[in-house]
């Protein structure tokens, strides 16, 4: 949600502003896959005329789709979360040696304290082991103005260049003001340079020197650039940092001398040894890896920096205030008060959970994937054994159960979703056919990506607009991988599925089971009015079995002493269920596993 | 020394906490202030507990609440009001939601869920506002204005005139519910003067 303050200056997120960067430095192609923090900038691009936006299916296609328009002349842009450049690292290696002809910039939106990610990993790395430049911004303003100086960079130096941005600049809203369009200096149009766009050993030993002496030329732009200024103060404490720590560094020691790096590589030897000269005492304040402080211990520059500042999860104020001057501004805090914790739950008529209640009955080792469905992890589910990356499953089970040798193939499961296997859970299907796996897979096939937002993907049927498109058949798709046994199932009918997974579990052949049920949060679905289920409490026995469902509609009321016989129940039941008719999303699962009668669907009631 | 306060608000993932801090957040930029704001995607939206933080002043540099200094917290859940104590101090003032909503845990019977929770925020000398948004929003004609009915209610505490409030949230919600969230926001501004 944009807010306009007045004709020319708005309220947006990091996000947006990259968006309306993007559009202002007349990106023509831009290609990424959904991922937080970095989901927004692709959904606001698409919002814009002129731009052509869309979903890949993965990171490394989106960056390969952005290096192609580059190579055709004009500005393209690739969006992606942190762990999604470990996907697109094979392009980003060699997208350094051939640079493009348009600008090419991405976007690497990083996600300290993993407050939606597997790991915390600082990717400011890649900039360093690909060499390529890097532009790090504070806040939203600066997101806008350095993508547009990424692009100029870009063409200026002939390299891709990365901005890296974290959660508290995607997902932080501030004051933006808007610019002008520009017209970029090159027009599409096809022209061949194979000394430049042919990487064989021959061309690439050529590039590889001039790469070389790019980055020469980088570090020195480094040390005159307004990217990175020295913003005067007392120099008995001095501080070199970069991204959303300056912010930090700012309100903990407003009086001080601060380098600020807005580009973090190549750095400005010459500019930090000078100001390392200037001040007493040197900090180096920066999230996660000590990336800077590396550099200046490598030219001998002394300095504070992971001594006191720690290298895992977020900073803020305090802790950099803290870790350097704990007497300042001394604060006596009130200490947590212990309640029952709120996790993050699978939406009530959430399809994946029907699929969870039954492999949690199962005793299976679940190999599990990235979405929503991990958290089946969670109690009461407690449904998943293992989550490592996006695709991981179906391999991991594979491996297991070559390990595990006969007859583990009735003990291993993979569960991916269907915007996970699309992205990379495919070639382990393959993998696991030729190499006579007998793993069963289950797709959980909601039609949507839905984690991070409900993104079309190519199994949708529809593009980032909204358009139809053509929907990727996952069963075709898994019998032309070879597999013999492909079934589909509704997830909404618990006991039935159970069956099935049974079924095929033990097979011992390579199976798919396909489960396909939408997402209750799909726009089409959020507008229907669904029929809530109820409970009859006369036929509630307390067996529980739908309580074990998680369902965040359904909860449980004990009974107090006495109340079971004197409400005319078995003296020993302990309670009832009851389902919030709000709540209820109308799936049915909670019925179907119901065998006293005492849940139905509220047709004709009012 | 910096002029910035500090607003922390609470809830449940799902509650419409975004929209009631934008608004609080549009109010304030109208009014002149810097305004910036910091929320999580994602994972944390699934029904979790979730927080924005919100600062105003004259200048605004970092986007997060240091813990000791949230001046008000905004809470849509009684639970919720209290699992971000750290971040209060002595004299914040709490306006919260006076509505449970049961955690997996205790929807499931494994726990309970704490009785007079609230007394934990008195004790501690903090300034709690209970605030009944669903009955407002229900008297108002409509249960989905709850969230304007709490900015209502926060907004007596902020240095923004009543008008500015009233325009940011005519033009922001749907025309078909303007008279009922107008409703609610002005009951909520009663509920919020205690």
């Amino acid at each position: 949600m944009t807010a306009k303050l007045n004709e020319d200056t708005f309220w947006m997120s990091g996000n947006e502003a990259i968006a309306l960067g993007a559009y202002e430095a007349g990106v023509a192609v831009a290609s990424g896959y959904p991922g937080t923090p970095s989901t927004e900038i692709m959904e606001n691009l698409a919002t814009y005329d002129g731009v052509y936006t869309e979903w890949a299916p993965n990171e490394k296609v989106g960056l390969e789709v952005a290096i192609g328009a580059s190579f055709a002349g004009v500005r393209a842009l690739a969006t992606m979360k942190h762990v999604g450049l470990n996907v697109a690292a094979d392009p980003l290696f060699t997208a350094s040696y051939t640079g493009g002809r348009g600008g090419l910039v991405i976007v690497t939106a990083d996600d300290p304290d993993m407050h939606s990610s597997q790991n915390e990993q600082d990717n400011r790395n890649y900039a360093l082991a690909a060499k390529i430049p890097m532009l790090e911004p504070s806040d939203p303003a600066e997101a806008k103005a350095f993508l547009k100086t990424a692009f100029e960079l870009s063409e200026m130096f002939d390299t891709p260049v990365l901005l890296r941005i974290t959660t508290r600049i995607a997902h932080v809203k501030g004051v933006v003001e808007r610019g002008e369009r520009v017209s970029p200096a090159t027009a599409p149009e096809i022209e061949k340079h194979p000394e430049k766009f042919v990487m064989l050993p021959a061309m690439a030993r050529r590039r590889r020197i001039f790469v070389e002496e790019r980055m020469k030329r980088c570090a020195e732009l480094a040390e005159t650039t307004g990217l990175n200024v020295v913003e005067s103060g007392e120099t008995k404490r001095g501080f070199i940092t970069s991204g959303v720590s300056y912010l930090y560094v700012k309100e903990a020691f407003p009086e001080a001398a601060v380098l600020k790096l807005g580009m973090c590589w190549p750095l400005p030897e010459k500019k930090i040894r000078d100001f390392a000269a200037s001040v007493d005492l040197l900090y180096v304040v920066e999230e996660l890896d000590p990336f800077l402080e590396t550099r200046l211990k490598a030219w001998g520059i002394e300095c504070h920096g992971k001594d006191v500042i720690p290298s895992i999860g977020e900073l803020n104020t305090a802790v950099v205030r803290n870790s350097i001057d704990p007497e300042r501004n001394k604060k006596d805090l009130f200490a947590p008060v212990e309640l029952p914790m709120r996790p993050p739950n699978m939406c009530a008529g959430c399809p994946h959970r029907g699929i969870f209640f039954n492999l949690s009955r199962m005793k299976l080792f679940v190999s599990g994937d990235i979405g929503c469905y991990t958290l089946g992890f969670l109690p009461p589910l407690n449904a998943m054994d293992s989550t490592v990356c996006m695709g991981a499953s179906i391999p991991m089970a594979h491996g297991m159960v070559k390990a595990l040798g006969e007859g583990a193939h009735s003990k291993v499961v993979s569960v991916i979703g269907d915007s996970t296997f699309v992205h990379s859970g495919i070639t382990g299907l393959i993998n696991s056919v030729y190499n006579k796996s007998a793993a069963t897979l289950i797709i959980l096939d909601n039609r949507i990506t839905a984690m991070t937002g409900q993104q079309p993907n190519p199994a949708s049927g529809s593009d980032i607009h909204g358009a139809v498109a053509q929907s990727l058949d996952l069963e075709a798709l898994c019998r032309a991988c070879g597999v013999k046994h492909v079934r589909v199932v509704n997830p909404h009918e618990v006991p039935e599925c159970r069956k099935v997974i049974r079924e095929e579990v033990e097979r011992d052949e390579m199976s798919v089971i396909i489960s396909v049920a939408p997402c209750v949060l799909l726009p089409e679905l959020k507008l229907r009015k669904p029929v809530s289920y109820f409970t009859n409490i006369d036929n509630c026995v307390g067996c529980t079995s739908c309580i074990r469902l998680g369902c965040p509609a359904i909860s449980w009321t004990p009974f107090a002493e006495g109340e079971a016989e004197a409400r005319g129940y078995k003296k020993s039941q302990k309670g009832y269920s009851r389902i919030d008719e709000v709540l209820c999303n109308d799936c049915g699962q909670c019925a179907s596993l119901c065998k006293f009668n005492a849940i139905t669907r509220g047709e004709g009631k009012s | 020394m910096s002029d910035i306060k500090n607003i922390l608000f609470s809830g449940v993932g799902g509650q419409g906490i975004l929209l009631a801090s934008e608004l609080t957040a549009a109010s304030l930029l109208f009014a002149g202030f810097d305004v910036k704001k910091s929320e999580v995607h994602g994972m944390a939206q699934r029904g979790g507990s979730v927080t924005a933080q919100l600062r105003y002043g004259t200048k605004v540099y970092s986007p997060l609440i240091d813990p000791g200094c949230a001046d008000i917290q905004m809470a849509f859940e009684e639970m919720e009001a209290v699992r971000y104590l750290p971040y209060l101090h002595r004299g914040s003032i709490v306006i919260v939601n006076t509505q449970h909503i049961l955690p997996p845990s205790v929807a499931t019977g494994q726990a309970t869920y704490p009785e007079n929770v609230l007394d934990e925020l008195v004790k501690r000398d903090i300034q709690v506002i209970g605030v009944d948004a669903f009955a407002i929003a229900r008297d108002a004609g409509e249960v989905r204005t709850a969230n304007v009915a709490l900015v209502g209610a926060l907004s007596v505490h902020l240095p923004v005139d009543e008008a500015v409030f009233e325009n940011i949230i005519e033009s922001r919600v749907p025309e078909r519910f303007r008279e009922e969230n107008m409703k609610a926001f002005a009951a909520g501004r009663e509920a919020g003067n205690q």
